[in-house]
């Protein structure tokens, strides 16, 4: 275990392009040679998760422009990445790898079929194409890299948007060919903006244009704990999409209408975690102003007996604040990945977190959680490995921060600006 | 609690409700208002009716009281408080209290508790007391013989006005085997008298949901099988998803997207075969208590007779004014209204009374009532919610409070929940308000009040409470409304 040296005497840049590049070496790392998936854990006989994959796809391109791979060695990666989605089984059967476009959440890694019984997933296919477009615009040359984006615009027109309306007049959130589809009842805003973003910027499959505002219907504009926010509890929901686009200055008729975007109430999100954080209303430890990041993560599942409080503790889950669920644990990378949005909040937090809790950064990479509430054999209870979501994250969120390249790459998405302008989105740098 | 000795039987009750030896007076030539049952609706209606000078006669089939007082919102809340005298044992270290075991339920005492109270809170909807008022009770089936005439046990009751508030029953579910295999409705559930080891309620509505909560304290292992997508679909997001984790702490398992293929029995154990997102099993439980929504009592009243329109559900169709096609035969109560509570039925009957007999011209539109769903902590309404106002294009913000914020909650210990008060945007006017805290059914009374006599969160700001106390929130809310609005005036 190597945390960073006492992090104060490192320079904010030298410690964000330490982490951003350590965390860009999971892909490295956990991936399948052949096929070019990504686990989904470092844990032992982790499948693929097809989101992971996205987050792969689209950190390529910042690993060439920081020298950690060549053009040459990233293009092979994404050739044979994008050549595995293509050629895959798509007939939607139980040990398929999809389905009219769409790819099951979790794939084995050697055989690229569907493992655990896991759902067709709507928002995780969005995730790995938001990857395959982001690398096809990257990769403006001739030759193989024009194979990338022939590749990239084929498994984007094969999507079958339309099917996944179910008769409805939103998205449903998945499918399992043992029962059909499934619906989690999204209410509110959450991450997936993007994926009606896709959705809706395809030019093979049209869906109705009043897709995105029947979702947006649901939208509660709230001042909560003092603050104007678009609620939702999770943090990485207010990160995932801003991933790939830059929501500085264009606003949908939502926002238009409360006179804010998106970038903003991201903004607005942090603010409410660390006032939330600072409240402490359960009292848990570590929580404060400076240490915030309540997200999806890795948890103490099974650990009320630890815990001195009346607590449920959960394992994998999306938590929120501050209408929970919340147990006291905290995703290390969160503060970090909110870099574009306050930085001086997320390198603070980060500093005060290396500081305090250097076994949270492993290798230089940030577990999924850790919880200081819950004490394991004399130390606060720690995720084991590493969660490859969290490191795209972390990867992209920083360099949207460091050059913007991310945001530039996808604002080259004829896909993705389609997608915007048919949602509602105007101003800023969509305008012509 | 109240001793039981002081507690009026179970033989009160049925003297007050349905009396053994009643016999059904002889008619008057014509009533001006003949009433189609003895719930909170049709009670209310009667009374109105009579104070207001009025020849009136009430048609009873079963028991007076309705479906309130006999098999929903009166027992239901007795065993709630039951259940939560067990879970304040169980938690007593809480607030500083020694460290308990609940004992097992005695289910019996409870169950006995619940009659006790039910034969009293009857005393107040007795036929003793309405021909006390000068209503003529009949106890029989009511059926329309005639556009101003309905029969009841031979005898014919000639009308000027009719009003069918006949209320509602329990839905069954279409479940293959159910009914081979037994199950419970909300009506069957308070006549049980041994507590179900494992009980599982198939819907998630608001009494199911009670209920969960209860039998859970009582020491039931219960599971909630719904088939939408959401917990409590007609409640808010924020305010569904801290009840649902409410309910696991009372060890209550939810399982959503869920659909049943079959239900079977095996030896003494029923059998459920369901599905929850994908996942195919079987649940192995004692009782199954079917809570999967209502349907209006309309089906024996013979109302072709009279040319009343009613719906494939059993709700009669009325217009804005509760008429239904039948110009002389109102309906009122759940057996017409989208919303069934007892505070919208007896709403509905004044309204309807008032234009049949008094002259008013009343939308039942007019009705803002508050509802609640005593879980605990209990969710409460009132008004607009957000997707109600969207589909209006009306713009809202939204106030919050949480309760983690409100000092008395936090002395009680009880600090879990939320208050919203929607307000129409660029105005300071209320237009909803959900809260979700230990005390919900209480504080969105306040909130009733201030809807209804247009106060502002301007002026709300202004308006002390006592402190500390829950309903504080309210006025914070109003606080975080002129701070931010005196934020962006600077």
């Amino acid at each position: 275990m190597s945390a960073p040296e006492a992090a104060d005497d490192i320079a904010d840049e030298l410690l964000i392009d330490r982490l951003q590049q350590a965390a860009f070496g999971y892909f490295l790392d956990y991936r399948q040679d052949s096929s070019g998936l990504i686990a989904d854990t470092s844990r032992p006989a982790s499948p693929c998760s097809i989101a992971v994959v996205g987050f792969a796809l689209s950190c390529y391109p910042i690993a060439v422009e920081r020298g950690w791979i060549t053009r040459d060695e990233a293009a092979t990666l994404i050739l044979k990445t994008l050549q595995f989605f293509w050629d895959s089984d798509q007939g939607g059967r139980p040990n398929s790898s999809g389905y009219r476009g769409f790819y099951y959440h979790f794939l084995d890694m050697h055989t690229g079929r569907r493992v655990w019984g896991c759902e067709l997933s709507l928002i995780d296919t969005a995730l790995l194409l938001a990857g395959a477009l982001t690398a096809a615009a990257y990769f403006d040359g001739e030759a193989r890299e024009s194979h990338i984006r022939r590749l990239a615009s084929g498994l984007v027109d094969r999507v079958e948007w339309p099917w996944a309306l179910n008769g409805g007049d939103t998205l449903a959130q998945g499918w399992k060919p043992e029962t059909g589809f499934l619906h989690y009842g999204w209410e509110g805003y959450n991450e997936a903006t993007l994926l009606y973003v896709l959705a809706m910027g395809s030019s093979a499959n049209l869906l109705p244009p009043t897709c995105f505002t029947n979702w947006t219907a649901t939208y509660q504009w709230e001042n909560l704990l003092g603050i104007d926010t678009l609620y939702s509890g999770p943090l990485f929901t207010h990160l995932f999409s801003h991933a790939w686009i830059d929501f500085r200055q264009i606003r949908d008729p939502f926002m238009r209408q409360v006179q804010s975007d998106y970038f903003q109430n991201t903004q607005s999100a942090i603010a409410v975690q660390r006032e939330y954080a600072a409240r402490n209303p359960r009292g848990f430890t570590g929580y404060s102003r400076t240490l915030w990041g309540i997200s999806a993560g890795d948890g103490p599942a099974n650990a009320t007996a630890l815990s001195p409080r009346d607590q449920r503790h959960f394992g994998y889950m999306a938590r929120g604040a501050p209408f929970g669920p919340d147990d006291g644990t905290l995703c290390p990378w969160a503060m970090l990945a909110a870099l574009p949005f306050a930085p001086a909040a997320a390198l603070m937090g980060t500093r005060h977190l290396l500081a305090r809790y250097p076994q949270v950064c492993v290798h230089e990479r940030f577990v999924s959680g850790f919880n200081p509430s819950v004490v394991v054999q004399g130390s606060p209870w720690l995720s084991e490995g590493w969660y490859g979501l969290d490191q795209g994250l972390l990867v992209m969120m920083i360099e949207n921060f460091r050059s913007g390249l991310i945001w530039k790459l996808a604002g080259q998405s004829s896909v993705l600006r389609a997608g915007l302008q048919a949602a509602g989105f105007q101003g800023g740098w969509l305008n012509p | 609690m109240i001793p039981h000795a002081e507690l009026p039987d179970s033989d009160d009750y049925l003297h007050r409700v349905r009396p053994p030896r009643w016999a059904n007076p002889a008619p008057q030539p014509r009533y001006d208002l003949v009433v189609i049952g003895g719930g909170p609706a049709g009670q209310s209606a009667a009374l109105l009716a009579a104070q207001s000078g009025h020849r009136v006669a009430l048609i009873e089939r079963a028991e007076l009281g309705g479906n309130s007082l006999n098999a929903g919102s009166i027992p239901s809340k007795v065993l709630v408080r039951s259940g939560r005298a067990y879970e304040a044992i169980a938690n007593s270290q809480r607030c500083g209290g020694p460290p308990c075991v609940p004992p097992p339920a005695d289910f019996r005492a409870v169950m006995q508790r619940m009659r006790a109270i039910r034969g009293r809170i009857a005393e107040r909807y007795s036929a003793a007391r309405l021909t006390d008022m000068g209503i003529d009770v009949f106890f029989g089936q009511a059926e329309f013989a005639g556009p101003s005439l309905i029969q009841v046990q031979a005898l014919n009751l000639h009308f000027t006005k009719a009003l069918i508030a006949t209320g509602s029953s329990p839905m069954g579910a279409d479940i293959p085997g159910l009914q081979s295999t037994g199950y419970l409705t909300s009506t069957a559930l308070f006549q049980l008298d041994r507590l179900p080891r494992r009980l599982a309620i198939i819907g998630g509505g608001p009494l199911g949901c009670e209920m969960a909560q209860a039998f859970a304290h009582f020491g039931s292992r219960v599971t909630i099988l719904q088939d939408q997508p959401k917990f409590l679909p007609c409640e808010e997001r924020d305010a569904a998803e801290l009840l649902s984790l409410s309910l696991a702490r009372s060890g209550v398992e939810i399982r959503l997207n869920t659909t049943i293929a079959a239900v079977r029995r095996e030896n003494s154990e029923k059998l459920i075969d369901a599905e929850s997102a994908g996942d195919r099993y079987t649940l192995a439980v004692d009782e199954i208590l079917v809570s999967v929504g209502r349907r209006g009592n309309s089906s024996a009243l013979q109302i072709a007779a009279a040319g009343v329109v009613r719906h494939a559900d059993g709700r009669i169709e009325t217009d804005d004014f509760l008429r239904t096609s039948n110009p002389a035969v109102y309906a009122a109560g759940d057996v017409c209204m989208r919303h069934r509570f007892v505070n919208v039925a007896e709403a509905s009957a004044e309204i309807a009374v008032r234009n049949a007999l008094l002259q008013a011209e009343m939308s039942h539109y007019a009705i803002v009532a508050p509802r609640c769903t005593y879980c605990d902590p209990e969710i409460a309404h009132i008004g607009m919610h957000i997707w109600d106002a969207h589909r209006q294009s009306i713009p809202v913000h939204t106030y919050t409070i949480l309760m983690q914020d409100v000092d008395r909650a936090i002395t009680d210990g009880r600090d879990e929940g939320f208050l919203k008060i929607h307000v129409r945007a660029g105005t300071d006017q209320i237009i909803g308000a959900s809260i979700v805290a230990s005390r919900a059914s209480e504080m969105i009374n306040e909130m009733a009040i201030i809807m209804h006599a247009k106060v502002g969160m301007r002026a709300l700001a202004q308006i002390k409470h006592t402190y500390p106390s829950q309903s504080d929130a309210i006025r914070l809310a109003a606080r975080a409304y002129t701070a931010a609005h005196a934020h962006a005036r600077r």
